[in-house]
């Protein structure tokens, strides 16, 4: 990785507000609320505090992500357009202050989950943690195309361990609630990366419209998007959830792969002329919170 | 170091031990209902 000089304000102690957006609110919120359903899918339910305290320390780990994300990237982060502005390649705050908050408030997340739920949950957020940061931000990001295929794995964790943390083991369902999320993720970052391309060309991240160019990566957008609905329909037939969960799946996968077709047709190049993109993009972030809220319907109304 | 500097400092300081103050008391809090929890429903 090439090294940039960023700006750097050592004398002056980082905003909260600045040490707030290292944890990456946003993103943060469809992990909180992955790792909430699969706690409130599992058969029985924690005490409120003890589940409060699983999604908590599930929230912090992935604040904690974010932030050693943060560290790590913020060379990259100072040539792209939408990261340009953080405070690391913004020169708001010095580097080191991103890798102390992030590395103890991945500590603190662990050992609170370990304390308070128990010690499955907190090495599935151990590896989590570790995942994201090693292998997909550190080693397979910079390096390969094929980095959200595997590095997805790292956000699928959240309902894994949310279940585990109210159940103490590991079953069928959650594994496949993992396997949603980890299909799932391609097609999304891919519509995205589409239309980002050349924020991601400027900072040399192997993305695969950069590496492949638009045409294989639209293929390959509505070619995940079938395994993908088959992982999101399976818990139906296979007796794990009802029909609630089962027609609102199917419906909502219809429509992705219904939405990934027009993708596949579309020959742009330029952003302005990519909309089946942008579509399917922004449906894909209201089909994953729709699966799972069929998911806790399902469970708690059925 | 101007002035100004050192006042912008001082907020932030301040700002920051308001926040971990916050911080700590709701943490107290939490570990009090996390032992009521796992004592009293034996989890």
């Amino acid at each position: 990785m090439p090294a940039v000089e960023l700006p750097r304000q050592p004398a002056i102690p980082a905003d909260w507000r600045d040490i707030l957006a290292l944890t990456k609110p946003r993103v943060m919120s469809l992990v909180v609320f992955t790792a909430l359903c699969g706690l409130l899918a599992a058969p029985v339910m924690p005490p409120l505090a003890l589940g409060f305290t699983a999604i908590l320390c599930i929230a912090l780990g992935a604040g904690a992500c974010g932030a050693l994300n943060q560290w790590y990237e913020a060379d990259i982060d100072s040539k792209m357009r939408r990261t340009a502005k953080r405070p690391l390649p913004d020169g708001r705050m010095d580097r080191e202050v991103a890798l102390h908050f992030g590395v103890g408030l991945s500590v603190f997340s662990v050992l609170l989950m370990g304390v308070a739920t128990n010690w499955l949950a907190a090495a599935l957020l151990t590896i989590s943690i570790l995942f994201y940061v090693t292998i997909y931000t550190i080693w397979l990001k910079p390096r390969t195309a094929q980095n959200i295929v595997i590095g997805g794995a790292a956000g699928a964790f959240p309902p894994l361990i949310g279940w585990v943390a109210a159940t103490g083991h590991m079953a069928l369902l959650p594994w496949l609630l993992f396997l949603i999320i980890f299909l799932w993720t391609p097609p999304h970052f891919w519509a995205l990366s589409l239309f980002v391309r050349s924020d991601y060309a400027n900072a040399g991240i192997p993305m695969l419209p950069v590496v492949a160019g638009p045409q294989p990566t639209r293929r390959q957008v509505f070619l995940y998007s079938l395994p993908m609905a088959a992982a999101a329909i399976a818990p139906w037939p296979l007796g794990l959830t009802g029909s609630i969960y089962g027609v609102a799946v199917s419906a909502l996968s219809l429509v992705f792969v219904a939405l990934s077709v027009p993708v596949l047709l579309n020959r742009a190049t330029e952003p302005s002329a990519m909309a089946p993109e942008k579509r399917l993009f922004a449906f894909s972030v209201v089909y994953l919170f729709a699966l799972f809220a069929a998911l806790v319907a399902d469970r708690w109304i059925a | 170091m101007t002035e100004s500097e050192l006042e912008v400092i001082r907020a932030r300081q301040r700002a920051r031990a308001r926040i971990m103050a916050l911080l700590l008391g709701a943490f107290a809090v939490l570990m009090f209902f996390i032992t009521i929890a796992k004592t009293s429903e034996n989890w």
